[in-house]
């Protein structure tokens, strides 16, 4: 293999890239979608472009919610696909994939880097990281800030199945004098159990791991191990695992283990 | 004959509409007989051998649903509360000019709104058992004559047997023509697609002419058969090759059908109550006419019938005869019995080693993003 091959995955809330040497991640970025999906595209180019991937020989697949907004990328893939490919490289066999996205949350399982089956939620925030991220603002407190906070927390129950109800039952905990760490660690409770059930309804094969935003909490993952009833395994690199997997696909060629991560 | 009047808004109706109610004005106008039905447990020969005319009602469009749930309630199956509520809105040109409405004991919401129906308009409930043994076919065939009889009261005539022999004969032709543009899908690569099927199925049912219709769909098998023979047999082609099967699908057959093909995939085979499934068993001419109805209607596989293991075989059997790559269930929202049968159709479908998706949804427009993905990520999962 030669020249680079360039994943991007413009989610509802982060665009990812990644961008493969070979076998080695030789560069990747994170960046707010914010409102326009087709600007946060034209950045991505323009950066690739000041770093020189763009003008030797290169091959770019886009995914994500604003997979279309890449008007300039060769292929389109769903993330879907892209997570599978991508968390088969990152963890190396055959699994259960959980990716929680910012707007939904799907359940991979993957076998020999194709996706043989997948469950995604319903049209519905709860059991996505867009609560946690709802919530999170509603306690005036950054996602870094909110994670802190649940880790030190005892969970308040979140029993409201609907992300606007569960926001008036939060208020209604913040009403109520709550400490803000128990309402935390409730809110992480009540996705993490959602996600769980969505698991069991659509089945486990093998290892459980986890991609997408939600992987930068260590308190999350403990908590939907615990959900699961088994470990959760993750990687610092798992959350770029849907743009990975896009550059896996333009590149054309399924890999097990990623050497070399720059971040 | 009471002067037929068009509805209070009908000036403000699109063309199409309003061409719908000026077509079935003229029907009735010419003193047709005209029996409203929304579904294929009606056993049709007996509208036909009473001289009257059957039309399929709107039921597939989100537009008349607010209205309906002013009444009904909102996690209900969206073809029910469309069905209600083109009755309620006075939209449907089918159901306004129908002289009775003719319901059946499928499911419970339907049952339970053909009560609120009723109010509207007639409503006669054909009361249809969910087994399929011998206590469920003598029952079934008591409701068959029960029909029969009230066709007789409601319109003052006689039927023969004579006229029901002949209907049988008719319908029985009907099927077998629909059938062979159905299983066109049987070639492989495919000859037609299959929103094009859905969509000339759809069209048909509001063609109150049964020559005609049968005429329409003969030119239209011949001409797509001379097409394949002439231009794609033998050229081998990547798309997968997919079966729906479950709900009704003509309310989100621009969303999922039309979707899947635009991305990639030709719909070859329909497991549902306008593909194939009412079409495969004939009425038995050998038995007496009301056990031969009876029994056909009986055998139809809709998942409101417990237990409905023929439609997993049927399923089975599509796979290999179509030479399906994978399997498409289409559940609406709320529609309790295809939603639990789903199960076993998954499973029926892993064990033969196919990727099967399970969509469940209504008639809104707000999750297409999301259904487009699940299309997409289902077709990256066929290796073809």
């Amino acid at each position: 293999m030669s020249g680079y091959y360039i994943g991007i995955d413009i989610g509802s809330t982060a665009a990812k890239t990644v961008v493969l040497s070979g076998d080695a991640v030789a560069e990747a970025f994170t960046l707010p979608t914010g409102w326009s999906g087709k600007e946060t595209a034209g950045t991505i180019r323009r950066t690739l472009e000041e770093k020189g991937y763009l003008t030797g020989d290169h091959r770019c697949t886009a995914t994500g919610y604003g997979r279309v907004c890449v008007d300039w990328a060769d292929r389109v893939v769903t993330e879907i696909t892209c997570h599978g490919k991508g968390g088969w490289a990152l963890f190396g066999r055959d699994c259960t994939i959980i990716d929680v996205g910012g707007q939904d949350t799907k359940v991979i399982t993957v076998a020999g880097a194709q996706v043989k089956d997948f469950l995604m939620n319903d049209k519905c925030a709860a059991g996505t990281g867009k609560f946690i991220e709802v919530m999170a603002s509603r306690l005036g407190v950054s996602l870094a800030e909110f994670y802190a906070l649940a880790e030190q927390g005892a969970p308040l129950a979140i029993s409201a199945m609907c992300t606007v109800f569960a926001e008036s039952e939060v208020i209604s905990h913040i009403g109520a004098g709550e400490r803000r760490e128990d309402i935390a660690a409730g809110i992480v409770h009540s996705v993490a159990g959602r996600v769980a059930r969505l698991c069991e309804r659509h089945g486990i094969t093998g290892d459980v791991a986890l991609t997408g935003g939600l992987c930068d909490s260590r308190y999350f993952i403990a908590t939907l191990s615990g959900e699961l009833g088994r470990p959760v395994a993750s990687h610092p690199f798992a959350r770029y695992a849907g743009a990975l997997g896009a550059a896996i696909a333009a590149a054309g060629k399924d890999f097990a283990g990623v050497r070399e991560f720059s971040l | 004959m009471a002067t037929l009047n068009l509805p209070a808004d009908f000036e403000t109706y699109a063309e199409a509409r309003k061409a719908g109610f000026m077509r079935m004005k003229e029907l009735k106008d010419n003193g047709a007989r005209v029996i409203g039905v929304f579904c294929s447990f009606v056993p049709q020969e007996l509208i036909l051998a009473a001289g009257a005319v059957s039309v399929g009602l709107c039921a597939s469009s989100e537009e008349p649903i607010r209205a309906a749930e002013a009444d009904l309630p909102r996690n209900l199956c969206p073809l029910i509360k469309a069905s209600y509520g083109f009755a309620l809105t006075d939209t449907c040109p089918y159901f306004y000019f129908s002289d009775l409405v003719v319901g059946e004991t499928t499911c419970d919401g339907k049952k339970k709104m053909f009560e609120l129906m009723n109010d509207i308009k007639e409503t006669y409930v054909l009361q249809l058992p969910s087994a399929r043994d011998e206590n469920a076919l003598d029952a079934w065939e008591k409701e068959i004559i029960r029909f029969w009889k009230k066709l007789e009261d409601f319109y003052g005539i006689t039927i023969t047997e004579e006229d029901v022999k002949k209907a049988i004969e008719l319908k029985n032709h009907e099927r077998d023509v629909m059938l062979r543009f159905l299983e066109l899908g049987k070639l492989d690569p495919a000859p037609l697609s299959g929103y094009e099927m859905g969509t000339r199925q759809d069209a048909l049912g509001f063609n109150p002419d049964m020559a005609a219709r049968c005429a329409i769909i003969e030119k239209r098998t011949g001409e797509v058969l001379k097409d394949w023979e002439a231009n794609k047999k033998g050229k081998p082609s990547d798309r997968p090759r997919i079966l729906v099967t479950g709900c009704p699908n003509a309310g989100v057959r621009e969303k999922i059908i039309k979707a899947v093909e635009e991305l990639g995939a030709d719909v070859v085979a329909f497991d549902c109550c306008s593909g194939t499934r009412e079409k495969i068993e004939k009425v038995d001419t050998t038995l007496p006419v009301t056990r031969a109805l009876a029994k056909k209607y009986l055998n139809i596989n809709c998942s409101v019938m417990s237990p409905n293991d023929a439609r997993l075989d049927y399923i089975s059997g599509m796979i290999d005869d179509y030479h399906v790559d994978g399997v498409l269930e289409i559940i609406l929202q709320a529609c309790h019995t295809y939603a639990i049968e789903a199960t076993k159709v998954r499973r029926l479908v892993q064990e033969k080693g196919l990727p099967y998706l399970n969509i469940e949804t209504d008639y809104s427009q707000n999750d297409r993003g999301q259904i487009n993905t699940r299309l997409g990520a289902f077709l990256e999962t066929i290796n073809k």
